[in-house]
């Protein structure tokens, strides 16, 4: 079986972490997003994954050696030399996708989620049709490309791509399965598969749509007649399937919020627990938290960060390397890679730390967005951009 | 030679842009720098030989905090200080010519006269010394500064003949560029300055009965000195100006406080180092000049990782873990010597100026919370985050 991830270009939404590092490789809740598709895949049995880029970097291409080597998946490349939207580069990976003759996974790199890839694939084999997506919930579908389909079939009727008006609120999820077949539709040059190929489709009855969550919705959320959603962070239900589109940095942290609610559900014990935690913290071996600290709820802290003594976190994303010293207070931020807060900094409202940045002591950064190797010596107490 | 000073304190209803830190405690007693305001200008005026008594003249109602104030004083500086209540506000120079007979009292020969809301090196004993050399007995004489030309505008701006520093032309807050020499609200008179103010205090008198009094309030007895009297005198022989480079400003706003407290610490390390707070082994870390009053406790954990910054912080008011109080200091330009504060006015366009970030006393601060460049009244307890705000 194969899968083709569509990885695209230089990431612009998820800057300033995208001038450092390609957005695959950036570490969402300590492992690289590339890697938690990889291993979703893996384990619903694809054994070949192309992965579509028009801007191919060392950095990727050494990763993916590494991981074929760790997973024992085979990754092929797809460079695209101008950039060919969100259905060319089927085109273009043709070859690779159709031999075998087997349904092929497509799925949007930005997207996280319980990756349901093996009940996606028996969805598709008992409709028969061309080609099945997932679809999920929201609060706000007008965002994204929004599904009319049949409640019991799930055969889709009617395919928007971000309207507006409101037509319904299932959006597509960036989750695919699809017969070579389609292939035949998509042709070598720049095409949107969602304004050009999908309405197609779904005019043909040969898209089918199969809902993210599944059987099992919180009983909360049931009993308000109302399924769970990927609008912000819930606090005590638990959603069954959880998703977010973390292309940028605010949806990035309310994506780990979820992520850490269903680690907390499944794998209670991968999370960190001890004097000063509060809720889901997730704390890799080799970072090192001081004395009075206080942190969580929705907390990652990756490899080798060091926080110092008597430190808030709330809600916040701390890259490889970084470090927080001591008496800070930081919510719903994301420091970069390699970053030095100083003593006694305040630090809200999705302020964003590229790599390499130093924060002096005792200033306030409200929703500042940092770019890297930048030294801030003076507050940001309106949100902006800081280059 | 006999001498005296007067202290001029003003009343309640003057300095309101003190508030709301005049609301405990009336604004010549605010601690600046560890201590009462007006005890810098006491202190100065102790130090000068032949001082007989110190005057502070205000319309203040007599109240407990302000005689206490007298009698600790007294003691601390061995010199008869009394308090003399105007029965209204006369002005700058209508109170010292109400008690012209107590002011000269006792003979004194020439006294001084300073208005309590300003901080200064007080070089009282270097303006004698002055007058000796340029004028003669009977020369008033003004200490001045240096201002930039924008803001000298905002202050009383003398023009002096180069050599002789006698004043040849007056202007209190002119529009137009007159001088960058103002007026530090420092004299020192002889008792002919009496005559002066009582030739205003006539010309009032009648030009109040040729206006038949249309404004009810006006009074012949309130004169000012700035704008009645040494508008007249400049130009005339008697008025010199006494130029200094030390450290002067005006404490009109509550920043301005923080200002002038930082002026006075500066000092301290010379003439008051053991007000300065000093590392000690096991107590905060101390960086630059500090007071802490004896009876105040900085306990680190009870201090919790609260950062404070430009900020004045009234008394008996906590603020909780993590909190972040911070305010926007209105320090004069560094890079220009000659900068003074601004007195900026509270709003402008329509929003709060960013400036100190003032706690009334015995307010609440949660923890976790920023308040920013905000003034919040006193006894109130907060529960959430503030910016640019008044909270009444």
């Amino acid at each position: 079986r194969r899968a083709l991830i569509l990885v695209g270009g230089f990431g612009t939404r998820l800057r300033p972490l995208t001038l450092s590092r390609p957005k695959p490789l950036v570490e969402f809740c300590n492992k690289a997003l590339l890697l938690h598709q990889l291993e979703a895949l893996r384990q619903a049995g694809v054994s070949h994954v192309v992965l579509a880029v028009s801007y191919m970097s060392e950095a990727l291409g050494a990763a993916m050696r590494e991981q074929e080597q760790r997973l024992g998946i085979r990754i092929s490349l797809s460079h695209e030399k101008e950039p060919l939207g969100t259905a060319g580069p089927l085109a273009l990976a043709r070859d690779l996708l159709a031999e075998g003759g087997e349904p092929f996974f497509v799925l949007n790199s930005d997207v996280i989620c319980e990756f349901p890839f093996a009940a996606l694939a028996r969805f598709h084999r008992q409709h028969g049709g061309e080609g099945s997506l997932v679809v999920t919930r929201v609060e706000e579908p007008a965002k994204y490309g929004v599904v009319v389909s049949e409640a019991d079939t799930g055969r889709i009727c009617r395919f928007v791509e971000k309207p507006r008006v409101f037509v319904s609120n299932k959006i597509n999820a960036g989750l695919y399965i699809f017969s070579p077949g389609i292939l035949q539709r998509i042709q070598l040059r720049p095409t949107s598969i969602e304004k050009e190929i999908f309405p197609a489709m779904a005019q043909e009855g040969q898209l089918y749509a199969m809902e993210l969550q599944g059987k099992t919705l919180c009983t909360v959320w049931a009993a308000r007649g109302r399924s769970c959603h990927a609008g912000g962070c819930h606090r005590g239900s638990v959603p069954a399937g959880f998703w977010m589109d973390i292309g940028q940095p605010k949806d990035f942290l309310t994506g780990m919020c979820m992520y850490l609610q269903a680690l907390r559900a499944q794998h209670p014990e991968k999370l960190h627990s001890g004097p000063g935690v509060v809720g889901n913290v997730l704390v890799d071996p080799s970072a090192k938290i001081g004395a009075n600290c206080v942190i969580g709820p929705n907390v990652t802290i990756g490899a080798g960060v060091v926080v110092e003594d008597g430190v808030r976190i709330k809600r916040c994303t701390v890259l490889k390397g970084a470090r927080i010293r001591s008496h800070s207070w930081l919510e719903s931020c994301i420091v970069g890679w390699s970053c030095s807060v100083g003593q006694w900094v305040r630090m809200e409202n999705v302020t964003v730390l590229g790599e390499d940045v130093i924060v002096n002591d005792e200033l306030y950064l409200n929703g500042a967005n940092v770019l890297p190797h930048k030294s801030i010596a003076e507050s940001v107490p309106e949100p902006r951009i800081i280059m | 030679m006999p001498l005296k000073a007067v202290i001029l304190i003003g009343g309640p209803q003057k300095g309101t842009r003190f508030r709301p830190l005049s609301f405990e405690v009336p604004k010549p007693l605010f601690p600046v720098a560890g201590v009462p305001m007006v005890q810098h200008h006491i202190e100065a005026c102790a130090k000068v030989p032949g001082m007989k008594e110190i005057l502070l003249m205000g319309f203040y109602q007599p109240h407990e905090a302000l005689s206490r104030f007298l009698v600790s004083a007294q003691q601390e500086f061995k010199i008869p200080i009394r308090y003399l209540q105007e029965y209204a506000a006369l002005g700058t120079g209508g109170g010292i010519y109400h008690f012209r007979d107590q002011i000269l009292s006792g003979g004194a020969e020439a006294f001084f006269v300073l208005n309590a809301d300003v901080c200064s090196e007080f070089p009282l004993q270097e303006m004698l010394e002055f007058r000796q050399r340029h004028g003669d007995a009977h020369s008033f004489v003004i200490l001045g500064t240096t201002a930039n030309r924008t803001q000298a505008l905002n202050y009383g701006c003398i023009v002096a003949n180069a050599d002789t520093q006698e004043v040849q032309h007056y202007v209190e807050k002119p529009s137009t560029f007159v001088s960058e020499i103002i007026n530090c609200g420092i004299y020192l008179f002889t008792p002919a300055i009496f005559q002066h103010i009582g030739d205003v205090f006539q010309r009032n008198q009648q030009e109040l009965v040729l206006e038949e009094s249309s404004n009810g309030w006006q009074r012949a007895e309130v004169i000012r000195l700035e704008q009645d009297v040494f508008t007249a005198l400049a130009g005339s022989g008697k008025l010199y100006v006494y130029k200094t480079d030390g450290f002067w400003s005006q404490i009109k706003s509550a920043g301005s406080a923080i200002y002038a407290s930082r002026l006075y610490l500066n000092q301290y390390s010379k003439s008051h180092p053991e007000r300065l707070a000093q590392n000690k082994p096991g107590g905060p870390v101390i960086r630059g000049n500090v007071y802490i009053h004896p009876t105040a406790s900085i306990d680190s954990t009870a201090v919790d990782h609260t950062c404070v910054l430009n900020t004045i912080v009234g008394w008996d008011s906590t603020i909780g873990r993590w909190a972040r109080v911070e305010g926007t200091p209105s320090d004069p330009n560094p890079n220009d010597p000659y900068a003074k504060i601004d007195s900026e006015t509270l709003f402008r366009d329509g929003r709060l100026t960013p400036s100190i970030t003032i706690l009334g006393c015995s307010v609440t601060i949660p923890a976790e919370v920023v308040i920013l460049n905000s003034i919040v009244l006193p006894h109130k307890e907060l529960s959430r985050s503030y910016k640019n705000q008044i909270i009444l």
